[in-house]
C-alpha cells in the first residue's frame, strides 16, 4: 500500500513540476506501459512477418478477419463472409475510418492485397492464396482463389489493410522501397484503422500509441487503455527490474528463471498458456557441401541417419527441466497441438539415445563425428541461446563438434531466408492453425523459410493439393500423410512447443493468447 | 646471437641485470609494505590458479562433453541441495562454477597479459624509433601518442573492437573474438610505453658509442636497443602492471557489453554478463562469484601496481 | 600564441582526417553495402543499378571525397537497420547522452569537492578515513558492476528509483530534457551516479591533496593570524586556490565521461548515442558506426582544443609543448 501512496505523491509532484503539461488528464488516463526484448523492426505492416512486429502493427492496423485471445476467428474489418468454389465474398464493415480520417472501402482491400503480394512484401506466401480481388460494391469484395480454398479466412488474419490514398501520397505503395536513399515513410509512420494510433515512435527507445477516437469498435470491447507506451529492454535482468520496480505494467517475455521471483512479489502476477509455436533445429540437406563443416565434398545432413542421430542426441527432457524451467512441451513435430495436422501419434519427441546416435553416425561413415556451426538467434525465443548452448554440449557427447554463433534475430533470419546457414535454430508459429502454413513456408522446396533444402516430391505435391481440397476428411488425410513422411525423413530436429508466460502488475487484466500477441483492446487496467 | 661481442662497454650479463632490477631498496620496500605483500600474494595466487586451471579445476567447462545439463543451477556445496563435487555450485548450463571461474579468470588474465605485451612491444619499438630518428618521425609518432592519450583507453578499445568485429564476417566473429579483443586493448595501451622509451632513447642516441657505430656503418639502433632496455625496464614494468589491471577491466567490460569473449568459452566478463541475467532468479551464486573474482583480481593487481609505482619509479606519480 | 593555436588546429584536422578515413573504409570493408540495402528478392539488375546510383563503381578516392563532402554536412546516409538518416538519429539521441554527462559532471564536482575539502581538513576523522578507503575500492570496481549493484539496491530492493530507461522527458523543440519533471530526475540519478563515481574519486583525491598543500601555505597562516573564522578560511581562501587544477582536470575528464557513458548507457538502457553505437555494432550497422566514430573524434578534438586554450588563458607561462 505504501508504494502506491508514494507513487501517488510522486505523480502529484510530477504534475506540479511539469510546467503547463496537461497533468490532470494524465492522471485520469489508463496508460499501459509495457516492454519486451526486441522492438518491432518497422511499422510497415507488410515488410516483416515477425512476431513482435506483427504484435505492434496489430494494435495500429487491422485485417479483414482476426483472432481473439482464445484463437477463435472474429470479424474485424469484414462483418461476414461466405464461400464459393472460386473464392470468398466478404461484406466489409461500414463507417470504418483510417486514423487520418479517410474511409475504409473496397478499393483499400484491393490495394492492400496487391501490396501484400508485391515482391518486397514478407506476406506474399499468405497473400498468394488470393488470386485477385473483385470489387462488388464499396463494401463488398470477392477474394478470388485458384480453385476452392477451404481455409482462406484463416490465412487473412495478418494481412493488414492499408489506405490506398495514404500510401500513394506518401510514396509507400510498395512495402519497402529498397533503392530509397531517404527514409521510407511507412517505417516510422502508420495509418491504420485499429484502436490505437502512433503518437511518437523512436525505434529501440520509446513508442507511444494513443487511443483512436474514431475507432469503429469503441465501446464494443472490454479494454480501457487510453495510451500505450512501449519501451524495448534488451537485457533480461533489466526488463525484470523494470517490472519489479514498477516502471512497466506488463512484460511480454519475462525470463523464465525469474518467474518464481515475480510471482512471489506483491502486486505482480504471471499468466501462462501453451503457445502456437514450436522450436526446432534445421539441417541443410540441400547443398552438396556444408559451408562450416570439416567434411568436404559431401554433406553429412543428406544422410537421414545423421539427421536421426542429431534428433536422438538431444535430450529434450533436460532442456525442458533445466533450460525452460518446465515451461515447454518436448515434441517430435515442428508444429504444436491446436494446429490441424498435429497428431498424438507424431507429437511425442524422438527418444534421447546417444548410444544409438553414435552408432548411426558410424554407420553413416562419420564414426568420429564432424564439425559444424550452429546459427542461433539470441533475442527472439524463450532462452533461445541457452537452448543452443545446451545442444552444443549434447551433440559433443556423440562426437559432433558444434561451434555456436548466437546473433540477434535481425541477422539470424536473413541467413535462413537467404539459405546461407548449415544448421540453425528457428521457431515457427502458425497463425492460420493449419498445416498448410507450415508446409508452404518450411517444407515445400520453394518455401521462403525452408533453409533445409528439403525437397520431397510428395510433400510438395500435398502442399499444393491442400490449398484447394475442400473435403475436410481427404484434406486431413493428406496432411497426416505428409507429416508421416516428415517424421520419417526428419528434415528438422524438433525440440519443444513453447509455453508463453506473461508478467504483469496485479491491476492489469491482459488475456493471454497462444500466439503471444498482446491485444490491448481486451486489456483492462484497474 | 652476436650480442656480447658487439657490446662495447662490457654490458652486464643477465644475472647482473636481475640484480640491478631487484636491488636492495626495492626488496626492503616490498618487505615493509604489508599491502604490497598481500597484493602480490593475491595476484600471484590468482595468476597461478588461472594458469594452472587445467590441472586444479575439477572440470573442464570448455569441453562440452563433460557438461551435463541435468546438473544445472545447483547451489554451492554448503547450501541446501548443493552437491560436494560442485563447490561453488553450477551455472545454467550445468558447468561447475569454480572451474568456470578458474578457466574464465585464466582467459581474462591471458587476454590481459597478451594485450599488455602487445601494447608494450609496440610502445617500446615506436619509442626507440622515435628517439633514435628524431625529427619528423619522432614528431609524427609522438603526436599520435599525444592525441591517443587524450582519448580514454576503454572507449578506444570499444571502438577498435567494434570495427574489428564489423570487419570480420559474421561466421568468424566468435572464433576470432579473443584476438580482436587483445588487439583492441593492446592498441590503446602503447603511448605510455612509447613516451618512456623515447625519453631513454634520446639520452642514449647522443652517446659516443652510438655515433661510433654509425661511423662504421653498424646499425646504431641495434646497439642502442641493449642499452635502452635496462634503463626503461623499471618504468615499463610499472606501466605494464598498471596496464594489466586496466586491460583486465577492459576485457571484462567488452565481454559484459556482449562485444568480447563469446559465452561458449567465457572469460570473467562474459560470466558476469551471463550472471547478470540471473540477478533476480535467486541463483545468486551465478551472479556473485564471477563478479567477486574479478574485483579481487583487479584490486590486487591495482594495489601491486600502486606499490610498484611508488617503489620503483616515483617519477611516474 | 597564434602559432600554437594554428598548430593545434592543424593537429585536430589531421585527427579528423584519419578518423574519417577509417570510417570511410568501414563501408568498403564490411561486406557489400548493396546487400545491406536490398531485399533478398532483388534482381541482379536492381543491384547493378543501385551500385551505380550509389557511386560504388567510382574510383576509391572519388568515393572518399564524396564521403568527406557528405560527412562535412553531417550526412552519413541511412541506417541499415532502422532505415533512417543517421544524422537525425544521432541528433535525436544526443540530448540523452549530454544530459547524462552533464548530470554526472555536476554530481562528481559537488560530491567530489565536498568530500575532498572535508577529508583535506579533517584529515584524521573516521569519516575521512572511510571515505578514502571506499574511494579506493571504488576505483577498482568496473563501472558495470557498480551499475548493477546500484540497480539492485535502489530499484529492486528499495524501489526508490527506476531501474532503467529515460522517462519523464519533456520536449523543448528538438531537445528532449530530463530536468523538467520529477520522473525525469528520478530516472537520471542512478546512471549519472554510476557514471560520476570514477571522476568523483579522482576529484576527491585531487582536492584533498591540494587542500593539504594549501593549508600549509603562508597566506592561510596569515589569515588565521588575522583571526578569520575557520569556515571562511576553508571555503574562501583555501578552496578557491584549489579550484584551478580541478577545473582543468574536469575539462579533460569530460572526455572520460563520454567514454564511460557507452557502458553506463548499456547497463541502464539509457537511450543515448553510446547505447546506439553498441547496438549498431551488434547489427553491423555501418553508417551509424562510422558516424559515431567521427562524432566522438570531433567531441574529443573540440574538448582538447578548449582545454588547451583554457590552459593558455589561465596561465600563459605554461609551456604547452611540454604538456
Amino acid at each position: 500500500m505504501r508504494h502506491y501512496l508514494t507513487k501517488g505523491a510522486m505523480m502529484a509532484g510530477v504534475s506540479a513540476l511539469a510546467l503547463g503539461l496537461a497533468a490532470q488528464n494524465a492522471l485520469a488516463e489508463n496508460v499501459l506501459r509495457w516492454t519486451s526484448q526486441g522492438d518491432a523492426l518497422t511499422l510497415d505492416p507488410m515488410s516483416q512477418n515477425e512476431g513482435p512486429t506483427n504484435t505492434m502493427n496489430g494494435m495500429i492496423y487491422e485485417s479483414l478477419v482476426t483472432r481473439d485471445a482464445g484463437m477463435t476467428l472474429q470479424p474485424e474489418l469484414a462483418e461476414s463472409w461466405t464461400s464459393a468454389p472460386d473464392g470468398w465474398t466478404f461484406k466489409l464493415r461500414e463507417g470504418v475510418k483510417f486514423h487520418d480520417g479517410a474511409d475504409f472501402t473496397a478499393e483499400d482491400v484491393v490495394f492492400s492485397f496487391e501490396r501484400a503480394k508485391s515482391e518486397s512484401s514478407d506476406f506474399k506466401e499468405q497473400a498468394k492464396a488470393v488470386a485477385s480481388v473483385e470489387v462488388i460494391d464499396d463494401y463488398t469484395v470477392k477474394l478470388v482463389t485458384d480453385g476452392p480454398n477451404p481455409i482462406l479466412p484463416n490465412q487473412l488474419t495478418s494481412i493488414y489493410m492499408v489506405d490506398k490514398g495514404w500510401a500513394e501520397t506518401n510514396n509507400v505503395v510498395l512495402p519497402q522501397d529498397f533503392a530509397a536513399k531517404e527514409e521510407t515513410y511507412s517505417v516510422r509512420n502508420a495509418n491504420g484503422t485499429g484502436p490505437f494510433m502512433v503518437t511518437s515512435r523512436a525505434p529501440d527507445e520509446l513508442t507511444v500509441l494513443s487511443a483512436f477516437d474514431g475507432w469503429w469498435g469503441k465501446g464494443q470491447f472490454p479494454g480501457n487503455v487510453d495510451k500505450i507506451e512501449y519501451r524495448p529492454i534488451a537485457n533480461a535482468a533489466t526488463r525484470v527490474a523494470a517490472l519489479l520496480s514498477g516502471e512497466v505494467d506488463f512484460v511480454l517475455d519475462p525470463p523464465l528463471q525469474d518467474l518464481k521471483r515475480i510471482e512471489a512479489t506483491d502486486g505482480l502476477k504471471i499468466t501462462t498458456v501453451a503457445q502456437i509455436r514450436s522450436i526446432f533445429f534445421g539441417m541443410d540437406q540441400g547443398v552438396d557441401e556444408l559451408r562450416s563443416s570439416n567434411i568436404k565434398g559431401e554433406n553429412p545432413f543428406k544422410d537421414v541417419r545423421v539427421r536421426e542421430a542429431i534428433n536422438l542426441s538431444i535430450d529434450k527432457a533436460a532442456i525442458q527441466r533445466v533450460v525452460m524451467e518446465g515451461l515447454s512441451f518436448p515434441t517430435g513435430m515442428i508444429t504444436p497441438p491446436g494446429v490441424l495436422g498435429n497428431t498424438p501419434d507424431n507429437d511425442p519427441p524422438y527418444p534421447y539415445d546417444p548410444e544409438k546416435a553414435k552408432a548411426l553416425l558410424a554407420e553413416a561413415g562419420y564414426p568420429d563425428g564432424f564439425s559444424i556451426q550452429l546459427d542461433c538467434p539470441n533475442n527472439r525465443y524463450n532462452n533461445d541461446e541457452k537452448i543452443c548452448q545446451a545442444a552444443v554440449a549434447m551433440l559433443a557427447k556423440v562426437g559432433i563438434d558444434v561451434s555456436l554463433s548466437a546473433i540477434p534475430k535481425a541477422q539470424h533470419f536473413p541467413k535462413i531466408q537467404n539459405r546461407t546457414t548449415d544448421f540453425y535454430l528457428l521457431g515457427w508459429g502458425v497463425p492460420t492453425l493449419d498445416s498448410h502454413y507450415v508446409f508452404s513456408y518450411l517444407l515445400d522446396k520453394e518455401g521462403s523459410w525452408n533453409a533445409t533444402g528439403y525437397d520431397n516430391a510428395r510433400v510438395n505435391e500435398i502442399t499444393g493439393m491442400i490449398t484447394t481440397e475442400t473435403d475436410i476428411e481427404t484434406r486431413t488425410a493428406l496432411i497426416t500423410e505428409a507429416w508421416g513422411i516428415i517424421k520419417e525423413e526428419m528434415p528438422y530436429a524438433p525440440i519443444h512447443h513453447q509455453v508463453i508466460a506473461w508478467a504483469m502488475a496485479a491491476g492489469v487484466e491482459a488475456p493471454i493468447a497462444a500466439d503471444d500477441g498482446l491485444r490491448p483492446r481486451y486489456v483492462v487496467m484497474n | 646471437m652476436a650480442r656480447d661481442t658487439l657490446s662495447p662497454e662490457g654490458e652486464p650479463g643477465r644475472p647482473g641485470f636481475v640484480a640491478r632490477f631487484l636491488d636492495n631498496d626495492v626488496v626492503w620496500s616490498f618487505l615493509h609494505s604489508p599491502a604490497a605483500i598481500v597484493a602480490a600474494t593475491i595476484t600471484l595466487l590468482c595468476i597461478g590458479a588461472a594458469l594452472l586451471a587445467p590441472l586444479i579445476a575439477p572440470f573442464n567447462p570448455f569441453d562440452p562433453s563433460q557438461i551435463s545439463l541435468w546438473d544445472g543451477k545447483l547451489p554451492p556445496a554448503w547450501s541446501e541441495g548443493g552437491q560436494p563435487q560442485y563447490l561453488l555450485g553450477t551455472d545454467n548450463q550445468g558447468r561447475d562454477m569454480l572451474s568456470t571461474i578458474l578457466y574464465g579468470g585464466r582467459l581474462s588474465i591471458l587476454v590481459g597479459l597478451a594485450a599488455v605485451f602487445l601494447g608494450m612491444t609496440l610502445g617500446v619499438l615506436l619509442g626507440v624509433v622515435a628517439g633514435y630518428f628524431g625529427g619528423a618521425v619522432d614528431a609524427v609518432i609522438m603526436r599520435i601518442a599525444d592525441v591517443q592519450l587524450t582519448i580514454p583507453g576503454i572507449l578506444l578499445a570499444i571502438l577498435i573492437n567494434g570495427i574489428g568485429r564489423a570487419v570480420l564476417p559474421l561466421e568468424l566473429r566468435e572464433e576470432f573474438a579473443i584476438y580482436v579483443v587483445i588487439i583492441a586493448i593492446g592498441l590503446t595501451d602503447w603511448p605510455q610505453f612509447a613516451r618512456v622509451t623515447r625519453g631513454a632513447a634520446m639520452v642514449e642516441v647522443s652517446k659516443e658509442y652510438v655515433q661510433a657505430a654509425r661511423v662504421i656503418d653498424l646499425p646504431g639502433w641495434l646497439i642502442m636497443w641493449r642499452h635502452i632496455l635496462p634503463n626503461v625496464m623499471r618504468p615499463v614494468l610499472v606501466l605494464a602492471t598498471i596496464g594489466l589491471a586496466l586491460a583486465i577491466i577492459a576485457e571484462a567490460t567488452l565481454s559484459f557489453l556482449g562485444q568480447g569473449i563469446p559465452p561458449t568459452t567465457p572469460s570473467l566478463g562474459t560470466l558476469i554478463r551471463v550472471g547478470n541475467e540471473y540477478l533476480f532468479s535467486g541463483l545468486w551464486w551465478i551472479t556473485l562469484f564471477p563478479a567477486l573474482a574479478l574485483v579481487v583480481l583487479v584490486f590486487a593487481v591495482n594495489l601491486l601496481g600502486d606499490w610498484m609505482r611508488d617503489a620503483l619509479n616515483p617519477r611516474l606519480r | 600564441m597564434l602559432s600554437f593555436i594554428l598548430r593545434r588546429l592543424a593537429q585536430s584536422l589531421l585527427v579528423m582526417a584519419v578518423v574519417s578515413a577509417i570510417s570511410f573504409s568501414l563501408f568498403n570493408f564490411v561486406g557489400d553495402p548493396v546487400n545491406n540495402m536490398v531485399g533478398q528478392d532483388a534482381t541482379r539488375e536492381d543491384r547493378v543499378r543501385i551500385r551505380n546510383e550509389l557511386g560504388l563503381n567510382d574510383p576509391v578516392l572519388t568515393q572518399y571525397f564524396r564521403f568527406m563532402g557528405n560527412a562535412l554536412q553531417a550526412d552519413f546516409g541511412l541506417s541499415y537497420r532502422i532505415k533512417r538518416p543517421v544524422d537525425e538519429l544521432i541528433i535525436e539521441r544526443l540530448p540523452a547522452t549530454l544530459e547524462l554527462v552533464f548530470a554526472s559532471a555536476v554530481i562528481a564536482l559537488v560530491l567530489g569537492i565536498t568530500a575532498g575539502v572535508y577529508t583535506g581538513i579533517r584529515r584524521n576523522s573516521w569519516l575521512s578515513r572511510s571515505i578514502l578507503s571506499v574511494s579506493l575500492v571504488g576505483v577498482s570496481l568496473p563501472t558495470f558492476i557498480i551499475g548493477i549493484g546500484l540497480i539492485y539496491l535502489f530499484a529492486v530492493i528499495l524501489r526508490w528509483l527506476p531501474s532503467s530507461g529515460r522517462s519523464g522527458v519533456v520536449e523543448l523543440g528538438w531537445w528532449k530534457t530530463n530536468f523538467l519533471t520529477l520522473d525525469g530526475w528520478r530516472s537520471i540519478i542512478l546512471p549519472a551516479l554510476t557514471l560520476s563515481l570514477f571522476q568523483m574519486t579522482m576529484i576527491l583525491r585531487l582536492v584533498r591533496a591540494e587542500m593539504l598543500e594549501v593549508m600549509q601555505a603562508d597566506f592561510i597562516k596569515f589569515a588565521r593570524a588575522r583571526g578569520l573564522a575557520e569556515r571562511a578560511i576553508n571555503f574562501t581562501h583555501a578552496l578557491k586556490n584549489t579550484l584551478v587544477p580541478v577545473i582543468t582536470i574536469i575539462g579533460i575528464n569530460i572526455g572520460g565521461l563520454i567514454a564511460f557513458s557507452v557502458i553506463t548507457e548499456t547497463v541502464f538502457q539509457w537511450p543515448g548515442t553510446g547505447l546506439m553505437f553498441i547496438q549498431a555494432v551488434d547489427f553491423v550497422d555501418v553508417p551509424i558506426m562510422a558516424a559515431y566514430l567521427c562524432f566522438v573524434a570531433l567531441m574529443f578534438v573540440v574538448v582538447n582544443l578548449v582545454v588547451d586554450l583554457l590552459y593558455f588563458a589561465i596561465d600563459p607561462r605554461i609551456r604547452i609543448r611540454g604538456r
